[in-house]
Parts: C-alpha cells; sequence; structure tokens
C-alpha cells in the first residue's frame, strides 16, 4: 500500500522537490476520497486545506442569488485545489463542488504554513509551486472577463 | 522542412454572384445558425476556404464554409448572427435564394499535416470554418498521427455542432475537449479558458501542426501557449478575419501589412503573421 509521501511523488506537483522537504510536507497531508456532489469547501468557510487532485474533477463555483449556481472553472486531476489558506484571514472564496469521483491530497494549511514559516526554504518551494498555475488562473480569467467568444464572426 | 500553404485556383467569374438555393437550415444556438447552399455545378474546396454570401438588399459577407469537403454539391455554412446581413441570412428558410461567390482563398493545410500530430483549436463560431479540416481528418485518419480538439464557447447554450461533438467524443484515437466560460451544475464537462486544455491533449510537440481558429486575442494567447509546448511557429496556422469585400485582393480592404486576408489567407502560418498581430493599427 502506498503511503502519503508516494503518493505526493506522484503528482506533479511535487515534481523536483528533494525527499526531505517532500516527507516534511507529508506530514501535513492525507489522502482523501470524495464522491460527486461532495462539498470540499463553501465560500466564506475557514480556508483551512487545500487539494492536489489524482483523479477526477471538482467544480469551482459561486452562487448568484435568483439564478442558481455557476461553475467558473474546473480543477482535475493532476492539478491544485484552493489558494485562500495562503492568504489572511484564510476565508475561501468559491465553493468546491466535486463533479466526479475524486481522489486527492489533502492538506493541513495551518501546519504547512507553520513548516513554511519555519524553514523558509519549504516556503520558497510551496511559492514555486503556487504561483505559476495561480498567475494562469488569473491569465485566464482575464480572458474569461473578456468574454471574448463574442468577438467571433468567422 | 516547414509546411507551407497552397494559393488555391479563384473561380473563373469571381465578382459575379450566382442565385443559389438554401436547401436546409439548422438553427444552432440562439445567435448561430447553419444552412446547406445547393450551387448551380459541383464546387470543390479545400477545408477553411470561405465564400461570399449576399443578402439581397442587405449586404455582402464573408463566411468560411463548414461543411464537408468532398461533398462539392453542398456548400455548408454556419454563421452568428451579429450584423445586419448575417441577421438578415438568419431569417432565411429553406427554398430561399442567397448570393454566391467562391470559393475564395488559402484553406488548412490538410495535405501538409499528412504523418504529423494535428492539433486543432476553436473558440466560439471559430469552430465552424475548422470543421471541414475535422472531417477531412477523420476521412483520412489513417493518413495523421494523433488527433486532437479543443473546442471553447461562452456557455453550455452557446456550443454548436452539439450532436456531432458527441460523435466525436465516441470516435476512437480521437481527442476532444469542450470547454465552457461558465455554466451551471448540470454541467460536468471542462469550465475555465480554452488553452489550458492543450495539456490533457496527448501528442508529440516535435512532430506535430497546429490549426488555430477564433478571435484574434484567442488565436494569439493560443499561438503562445503552443509555442511554450514547443510546437515551432512555422507548425502553427491560424485562420484570420478581416474586412473582406471583393475576396480576390482587388479593393484593399482586408488588407494586413503586406498581406490580403482574402487571398494571401484567411488561413496563415503563424511565423508570417505574429509581428503583425502586435500591430494596433492593422
Amino acid at each position: 500500500m502506498k503511503d502519503i509521501a508516494d503518493l505526493l511523488r506522484h503528482h506533479p506537483f511535487a515534481e523536483g522537490l528533494d525527499e526531505e522537504t517532500l516527507a516534511l510536507i507529508a506530514g501535513c497531508a492525507k489522502n482523501v476520497v470524495l464522491q460527486p456532489g461532495d462539498y470540499l469547501h463553501r465560500e466564506g468557510a475557514a480556508a483551512d486545506s487545500f487539494y492536489l487532485v489524482r483523479h477526477g474533477a471538482v467544480a469551482l463555483e459561486t452562487f448568484v442569488p435568483g439564478r442558481g449556481a455557476f461553475t467558473f472553472l474546473t480543477v482535475k486531476s493532476g492539478e491544485i485545489l484552493g489558494a485562500d489558506w495562503l492568504i489572511p484571514p484564510y476565508r475561501s472564496s468559491f465553493d468546491a463542488r466535486v463533479v466526479e469521483l475524486t481522489r486527492a491530497i489533502s492538506f493541513d494549511g495551518k501546519c504547512l504554513r507553520g513548516k513554511c514559516e519555519a524553514d523558509p526554504r519549504v516556503g520558497y518551494e510551496m511559492m514555486k509551486r503556487f504561483i505559476p498555475p495561480l498567475v494562469k488562473r488569473l491569465q485566464s480569467a482575464r480572458m474569461q472577463a473578456l468574454g471574448m467568444y463574442d468577438a467571433a464572426n468567422a | 522542412m516547414p509546411p507551407t500553404l497552397k494559393a488555391c485556383t479563384p473561380p473563373p467569374y469571381p465578382m459575379a454572384p450566382s442565385m443559389t438555393p438554401v436547401t436546409r437550415f439548422i438553427r444552432e444556438s440562439a445567435e448561430v445558425f447553419t444552412f446547406d447552399l445547393a450551387p448551380e455545378r459541383a464546387t470543390p474546396f479545400t477545408p477553411g476556404q470561405f465564400n461570399m454570401l449576399y443578402a439581397f438588399g442587405v449586404g455582402e459577407i464573408p463566411i468560411s464554409i463548414s461543411g464537408a469537403a468532398d461533398a462539392p454539391d453542398r456548400l455548408t455554412h454556419t454563421i452568428r448572427a451579429v450584423g445586419p446581413v448575417s441577421a438578415a441570412l438568419g431569417r432565411l428558410k429553406a427554398g430561399d435564394q442567397v448570393g454566391l461567390r467562391g470559393p475564395f482563398g488559402v484553406g488548412w493545410p490538410v495535405e501538409e499535416a499528412k504523418g504529423f500530430d494535428v492539433l486543432l483549436i476553436g473558440g466560439g463560431i471559430g469552430l465552424a470554418p475548422l470543421r471541414p479540416a475535422i472531417y477531412w481528418l477523420l476521412r483520412h485518419r489513417a493518413a495523421y498521427g494523433r488527433v486532437g480538439v479543443l473546442y471553447g464557447a461562452r456557455t453550455p447554450d452557446d456550443l454548436i455542432f452539439v450532436s456531432e461533438l458527441e460523435e466525436w467524443r465516441k470516435t476512437p484515437d480521437f481527442q476532444l475537449r469542450v470547454a465552457v466560460e461558465r455554466a451551471g451544475p448540470e454541467w460536468t464537462g471542462d469550465v475555465g479558458y480554452v488553452t489550458p486544455l492543450l495539456s490533457k491533449l496527448r501528442y508529440d510537440p516535435a512532430d506535430a501542426i497546429a490549426m488555430i481558429c477564433g478571435p484574434e486575442v484567442m488565436i494569439r494567447a493560443t499561438a503562445l501557449a503552443l509555442e511554450d509546448a514547443g510546437i515551432a511557429d512555422s507548425r502553427i496556422f491560424v485562420s484570420m478575419e478581416r474586412n473582406m469585400k471583393c475576396a480576390i485582393g482587388h479593393c484593399g480592404h482586408c488588407q494586413f501589412g503586406p498581406l490580403f486576408i482574402c487571398k494571401d489567407g484567411p488561413v496563415h502560418r503563424y511565423d508570417r503573421v505574429r509581428d503583425l498581430l502586435a500591430y494596433r493599427e492593422l
């Protein structure tokens, strides 16, 4: 049976991470299996964890009164879910609803923040892994906000 | 050796529209419709080429052919109603007539892509000009490596060719990913911008050709993402839009730097237009 460090080692997030750091952060992680319809967190709730999706899909949603929930991003295999645990006041800014059976590695945000504070090298490794996907999502969100498909008239 | 695009021969009387009946009309979404035209004589075309369609009394616009190139007795066009001419075309029904000129321009390099992995990326109505290339690849599947299609739209309700998307999704040895910008909870597919889905396709960047059609902002972002993934800029092809009028490079309306989109395009090799795309004045 694989332990959590083994699972972590096979996720793109851990690519290039040395064994010592991997073992250190694995201490904050656990393996989770999520069913369709489960919510990882709700908008406004405490953001005390983040997830590395191993297999499956999770919809990130926001609720619009009178219109219902809107999905603005799906997070799938190999991707990171959740960044609000990094930023005070550590509050979730969206709902995260499981769309299909999902296996993920769940991290205790407070635990990991503590390890990053204690060892800036670990913090820097985490930053290197969080910033690229966050910047890419920001770029994508900008494109989505432009409603650019409206401009197409081929 | 990077593939080159071949110029196509314009029709013999390029400025004379022929009265052509609509034989079938399909509503794809609230704003998008498809109709078939039955030209007087078989009209061979290359995937990616366009026709000029004249709505009598309103005006004429360039519309890419969205049907199969192996059925030249039927010309299919998919149009989004955004202006007076496209809106007038959207009011047609089977039996009505339009003025038809074409086909014009340079199409997708489907012959040159043989032996390569092929990626096709369409945004919004941009899937329509890619559809003839998709049909071509499916019909000559053994001649190509891995084939992947990415399609982005605003919402699930804005998707076009929905039944075909389902068919393609089930087609063996054919990768399809569809992403919408926003969706309700009933949608279980991808939500987000289309470009990040490139990482979900299987292909060899050193041996791949990509074809992109969509709004220019999407073309720029997608071409950069393809380059970042390792595909040479000379193997990326983009279909561009400008204000086309004569369709044979005489009037100058669609001039794009040294190029005329109507006769040198609409499909261009990206390395030849990349710098031009950076000029806001063009």
